[in-house]
């Protein structure tokens, strides 16, 4: 039988870990609250380039195929693939998923035989598929130490993104990350980045007939470049507040569990001590009767 | 009110500015165009240059802007700037020194690339110079 005393150590060191988890949830809680109102701030810009890129491309599509961005090299053989995760764990399976995602992806394009590339954003990601595709990544960047993402650290990847695409390194270029859909549910997406998709254009979108200044080519040529960069931003911040709602769950339900524990053990401690109690009341009665 | 126009300047991290404004005051491409209620559809980018509000409850806001483009249609405009800075809010001193810098990078920069890059830089910072 346990001693009373390997209980007590255990039910202390349980409380230690449940007021961690609830401290952790709460901290996740209010940064989760910042991170949605950043997402939800950015989406104004992102929504207009959208809609403006749209116009544009659909006229540029139907005349000359456009520019590189739009029209892709011609080719589909090198893939770049982006994994956007978290920097840190403890947040349930949301790195899970989105590795698990760009796995598959991963894998379907090296079926067809295409050459892939892994530029990872996050830490967790790398860790997770580092010993897999270790020759396919190219590099990592993380956010670690950086409180809030900012444009600029997105422009930074996208400029990157696209130097590798003037210099030729790959034809395609996907982004894996994680939708955020609310609170308890993330979604892991796949984007196409390069060449930009184009839905077709909603037909009332044509009421306005804009001048364009300079002309629609040159604008477009602007446009798409600075197009790479907000979309991977939204997703990084999309990311950013996925990390925080998954990690609040997974700390609520760390929390939950750890009061189940701590309720077991007390349990079975009370119980411990009883049986203790009553056998040296009997070793007592028997000791007493036998004289 | 007919003679106002509902003016957004929008940066990727947040909306900046969202008011009506009587005209604004647009650094387009092809030169400075002022837009006032019932413009003609436009869409034009921006150069590094002045955004000025005039009219209305933001009347005399003006924004730094370096890159960006505009969207006017007769009843809105919006403003999609990379990075706009309220003009009031900048130092002279402090611009004073990065252009200092700016004119070292180019000193120091090596190759076309980096130098068109830090020339590009220096005259961004210059224009909001000549803002202040």
């Amino acid at each position: 039988m346990p001693s009373l005393v390997t209980f007590r150590k255990r039910i202390a060191s349980v409380k230690a870990t449940r007021k961690i988890t609830k401290a952790n949830q709460m901290v996740a809680a209010s940064k989760l609250r910042r991170a949605q109102e950043a997402a939800e701030a950015a989406r104004p810009y992102a929504e207009k380039m959208g809609t403006v890129i749209t116009g544009l491309a659909s006229a540029a599509k139907a005349n000359s195929g456009g520019p590189k961005l739009l029209a892709g090299t011609g080719k589909d053989d090198t893939h770049l693939v982006i994994v956007a995760t978290a920097d840190r764990g403890l947040c349930g399976g949301f790195n899970s998923n989105i590795v698990r995602l760009a796995r598959q992806t991963i894998e379907s394009l090296l079926r067809e035989g295409k050459a892939v590339k892994i530029l990872c954003v996050g830490r967790k990601g790398r860790d997770q598929l580092r010993r897999q595709y270790g020759a396919m990544i190219l590099d990592t960047v993380d956010f670690m130490g950086i409180k809030r993402i900012g444009f600029a650290d997105a422009a930074k990847i996208g400029a990157r993104v696209l130097e590798m695409f003037e210099a030729g390194e790959f034809d395609v270029c996907t982004l894996v990350y994680s939708r955020f859909k609310s609170v308890i549910s993330q979604v892991p997406t796949t984007q196409r980045l390069i060449p930009a998709p184009v839905e077709a254009a909603a037909e009332d979108n044509k009421g306005t007939v804009y001048d364009y200044e300079p002309d629609e080519a040159e604008i477009l040529a602007e446009l798409l470049p600075r197009n790479v960069s907000v979309q991977i931003f939204r997703a990084l911040l999309e990311n950013v507040a996925g990390e925080f709602g998954a990690k609040m769950s997974a700390m609520d339900s760390a929390t939950r569990n750890a009061g189940e524990v701590i309720d077991r053990l007390t349990l079975e401690y009370n119980r411990t001590r009883q049986a203790m109690i009553t056998k040296e009341l009997i070793e007592i009665i028997s000791g007493a009767e036998a004289l | 009110m007919a003679d106002m126009i509902p003016f957004d300047l929008v940066s990727p991290e947040r909306l900046l500015l969202s008011a009506e404004a009587g005209m604004v005051t647009l650094p387009g491409a092809a030169g400075y165009f002022g837009v006032l209620p019932g413009h003609a559809p436009v869409i034009s980018t921006l150069k590094p240059g002045v955004i000025e509000v005039t009219g209305g409850s933001a009347s005399g806001a003006r924004y730094f802007v370096s890159a960006g483009f505009a969207e006017v249609t007769a009843e809105r405009v919006t403003v999609l700037a990379e990075d706009a800075i309220a003009v009031n809010t900048v130092d002279a001193a402090t611009l004073d020194r990065k252009i200092a810098d700016a004119e070292e990078d180019i000193l120091q920069a090596k190759g076309d690339a980096a130098r068109t890059k830090a020339v590009a830089a220096l005259e961004t910072l210059k224009q909001l110079r000549a803002a202040l």
